[in-house]
């Protein structure tokens, strides 16, 4: 930033200050992971094209999932309840499937799955005024159960290549399916956010909800929809959970949500709301999924990686913390 | 005669039926600054608010450029070309000033997205056509106030606003900033705006504005001409004739001959600079200033709240560090904040468990809190500072604001402080318990204790303090015995700073 001379002190933005440090941490960090993992893992096989793309198959649901999510911490909430949509939705999705509705039925049942429980969110936020992390909290669990109760925890197998290839396994040429999902919603979402009034009025709620308020900005039904946007977003990330592992399953999603939050506060978006970057969000996904991956080469376990990923959050919040005193 | 922008008359306004607004008349010309002056609860606020629709007036007609209006939110007043032009409030922090200023209006390109370059376009011409020496795409939280501000008058005026409302403007601003603000309302006014400039500092209002309305006690008193009146009758008007007999003051005798109780040697914290001051025991001090002049933030300071940059404070001759508002307590200060609601009770609480809050560890009965003890105090201190409650396990956000500010006093009053600080102790309390509030601070006071007191209320000010100091810019400018104060204008004189 090159502040020009004037007559009158200029905001207090130093020539240095003015990068900002923590918008680009990601970035950084990305390429560091990313390195690191190419060197000590080159002979197990990291940096083939292979494993690179088995990545950005794993990463999809994250991926989505966080894309929607930096909504709605752009708006200053949060949506615990994404893991346990992705479960039910997967689920209901199979049901669909197995019950002769056809790829169709099975993408209304999922997705229709999200956007109900999203909606259920997004109402009791919005009309009873319930802090949202509780709201989450509470239907975290709720839908957990519920998906666990559908089939009294059996999984529900899908036979439709079709579907299987669509939603998960497929690849078009060199370039997997996961990948094009991946692809086209992270454009829809970046015009969404940064192109749009409803982006615009996301970020206004945010940044100061009686502000905004007081702007014309109908803040209430702005939170509504970024809930159900979560809500769809997870819902979808079941489909993709089912194609790619052939069935639906209550253990689907278990936990994304820490590593779908870590993704967008990584990214550069404020969890104090009125800041959000989906670039950042998407960047921060795959450095989850590259970092899971290198894990898991590595020979390290599933408990251990959940370390890993709590510590990675607690990390890019504290370096938040300081650029976002205002 | 040439016809006025806008002119309110006749407007009366009451709550619960108590009079606020009394048949006020007010108007506005083209191009003119026009000043709204008069003390605390004279209607200013009041009126504004009905301008601005968020209150109806019961009686009374809005007149825009001859043609009565009906303005029942805010949405209609700036459908009727007035704007309110808010401190810092009504900004996105997070957005740069064209998003701010265009937000919900974004002009949108043929798919339907939002076309920023024309966003900014417009804003540069807006801020060029204004002189205000900011970029479009500056993010506003990175801007000093005073940009905000002028930021603020941009979006109005964007929205086509004739009529700007600003609510004592300068209170945040530095004296750089406030000569750049003038500039520009005088750039406004040439454009042929008009300004309603509500504020306390009597040197800007002779400075900017053409002429003043004063109210008082909710009743229009009159209009001037800046150019044709002076210090002395402006603030005559301000204060009337009567004096308010509840207020009056008796010298009380306390001990000058001993140490001092309460001592603050060359105090600096934040904005507040150079603070020395001392008090005997049974003495009361008052703390006089305008809006923004340090005295909230030198008893923050005091009580630990606010960082201390350098100084000694001591107390009964011992120094003492000041860390955190434990420090300030352990060391026998108390303070009564402003915003009692936020920062005095616990609400949902109890009258009793309010009370006993700060003195739990005194009430213990081994591991346990000593019920009957505690029930016993409560009851005596309730019927001591006469609180009007059914019992003392009412909640007390069911009580009336002054019967709240009483549990605030007999909370600290339970834990004997040797220095009492109080911010504005009658905010928003009926006259009935102010009387008493004024009383339970005399006593406070002749058993001993120290007492300093911040109150924008001058009547009360002048009722209570046996010394006042005067604070300007986060120092200390005049200190005047209370004997020596004769009457409200003299203290007036030496908050404007003359």
């Amino acid at each position: 930033m090159q502040s020009k001379v004037s007559s009158v002190q200029k905001p207090a933005v130093p020539v240095f200050k003015g990068f900002e440090w923590r918008n680009y941490i990601v970035y950084f960090a990305f390429v560091g992971v990313f390195i690191y993992f190419s060197i000590s893992l080159f002979d197990e096989g990291f940096l083939t094209s292979g494993n690179l793309l088995n990545i950005v198959r794993q990463t999809a649901t994250i991926s989505l999932m966080a894309l929607a999510m930096t909504f709605v911490i752009s708006t200053g909430e949060i949506d615990l309840s994404v893991g346990s949509i992705a479960a039910l939705s997967s689920l209901v999705g199979a049901l669909a499937l197995q019950a002769g509705y056809g790829i169709i039925g099975g993408l209304i049942g999922g997705v229709g799955t999200g956007l109900l429980v999203g909606l259920i969110n997004g109402l009791l936020v919005t009309k009873i005024a319930i802090p949202s992390f509780l709201v989450t909290l509470g239907t975290m669990g709720a839908i957990k159960g519920l998906a666990m109760w559908v089939t009294a925890t059996a999984p529900v197998p899908i036979v439709d290549a079709n579907f299987n290839f669509i939603f998960g396994s497929g690849d078009i040429g060199p370039i997997p399916v996961l990948l094009l999902w991946t692809v086209i919603f992270t454009v829809i979402a970046h015009v969404l956010l940064r192109k749009t009034s409803f982006g615009r009025q996301v970020l206004a709620t945010g940044g100061n909800e009686s502000a905004a308020r007081f702007s014309g900005v109908k803040t209430m039904k702005i939170k509504l929809y970024v809930f159900l946007g979560t809500g769809m977003m997870a819902g979808l990330a079941g489909l993709l959970y089912a194609g790619r592992m052939n069935s639906g399953r209550f253990s689907f999603g278990e936990g994304d949500e820490l590593s779908v939050i870590a993704a967008v506060i990584l990214g550069g978006t404020s969890l104090f709301g009125g800041v959000g970057t989906i670039i950042g969000t998407i960047v921060g996904s795959l450095m989850i999924g590259t970092i899971n991956n290198g894990l898991i080469i590595m020979g390290l376990d599933v408990s251990q990686q959940m370390i890993i990923k709590g510590i990675i959050i607690i990390l890019a919040v504290a370096f938040g913390k300081k650029a976002m005193k205002r | 005669m040439e016809q006025p922008i806008l002119e309110m008359k006749k407007i009366s306004k009451a709550f619960n039926g108590i009079t606020v607004l009394d048949n006020v008349d007010f108007s506005v010309k083209k191009g003119e600054v026009h000043a709204l002056m008069g003390g605390n609860g004279a209607g200013k606020s009041t009126l504004m608010k009905i301008l601005t629709g968020v209150y109806t007036a019961d009686s009374g007609d809005i007149l825009i450029e001859g043609k009565p209006v009906n303005i029942r939110n805010y949405e209609e007043a700036q459908q009727n070309n007035i704007s309110m032009i808010f401190q810092e409030f009504s900004l996105i922090p997070t957005l740069t000033v064209a998003q701010n200023i265009y937000l919900t209006r974004e002009k949108k390109t043929s798919i339907g997205l939002l076309d920023d370059q024309d966003c900014e376009k417009k804003t540069e011409k807006l801020l060029e056509e204004l002189g205000v020496d900011i970029k479009p795409d500056d993010i506003v939280q990175n801007l000093g106030v005073g940009y905000w501000q002028m930021t603020e008058i941009a979006k109005a005026l964007s929205q086509k606003a004739k009529i700007l409302i600003m609510d004592e403007p300068t209170s945040s601003l530095t004296k750089t900033e406030t000569e750049v603000l003038f500039s520009f309302i005088n750039k406004l006014k040439a454009k042929g705006y008009s300004i309603i400039y509500i504020s306390h500092r009597m040197d800007e209002i002779f400075e900017i504005c053409d002429r003043i309305t004063i109210l008082r006690d909710g009743r229009y008193i009159t209009t001037e001409t800046c150019s044709d009146t002076d210090l002395d009758k402006v603030i005559q008007h301000i204060v009337g004739m009567e004096f308010d007999q509840a207020f009056e003051w008796k010298e009380r005798p306390y001990a000058t001959d001993v140490p001092p109780i309460f001592e603050v040697k060359n105090l600096n914290a934040g904005k507040v600079r150079n603070i020395n001051l001392t008090i005997q025991p049974g003495e009361i001090v008052g703390i006089a200033g305008l809006m923004g002049s340090g005295r909230t933030e030198l008893l923050r300071s005091l009580f630990g709240i606010d960082h201390i940059d350098s100084g000694e404070i001591l107390v009964n001759g011992q120094q003492k560090k000041i860390k955190e508002p434990r420090n300030a307590i352990d060391a026998g200060l108390a303070l009564i904040p402003e915003d009692r609601r936020m920062q005095g009770l616990v609400l949902e609480h109890s009258v009793k468990d309010n009370l006993i809050l700060p003195i739990l560890s005194k009430l213990k009965k081994g591991t346990f809190t000593d019920n009957k003890k505690a029930n016993e105090v409560s009851k005596e201190l309730v019927q001591k500072l006469n609180i009007k409650t059914d019992n003392i396990f009412k909640q007390a956000r069911l009580l009336s604001g002054g019967n709240q500010q009483k549990i605030v006093l007999a909370k600290w009053l339970a834990n004997d402080p040797t220095v009492l600080m109080l911010d504005e102790p009658t905010i928003g309390v009926d006259i009935g318990a102010k009387t008493e509030i004024v009383e339970i601070i005399r006593a406070m006071a002749e058993s001993g204790k120290a007492v300093l007191v911040v109150s924008s209320e001058l009547p009360e000010l002048l009722a209570l303090s046996d010394r006042v100091i005067v604070m300007h810019d986060g120092s200390i400018k005049k200190e005047m015995q209370r004997r020596e104060i004769k009457t409200e204008e003299e203290l007036q004189y030496a908050i404007q700073g003359f």
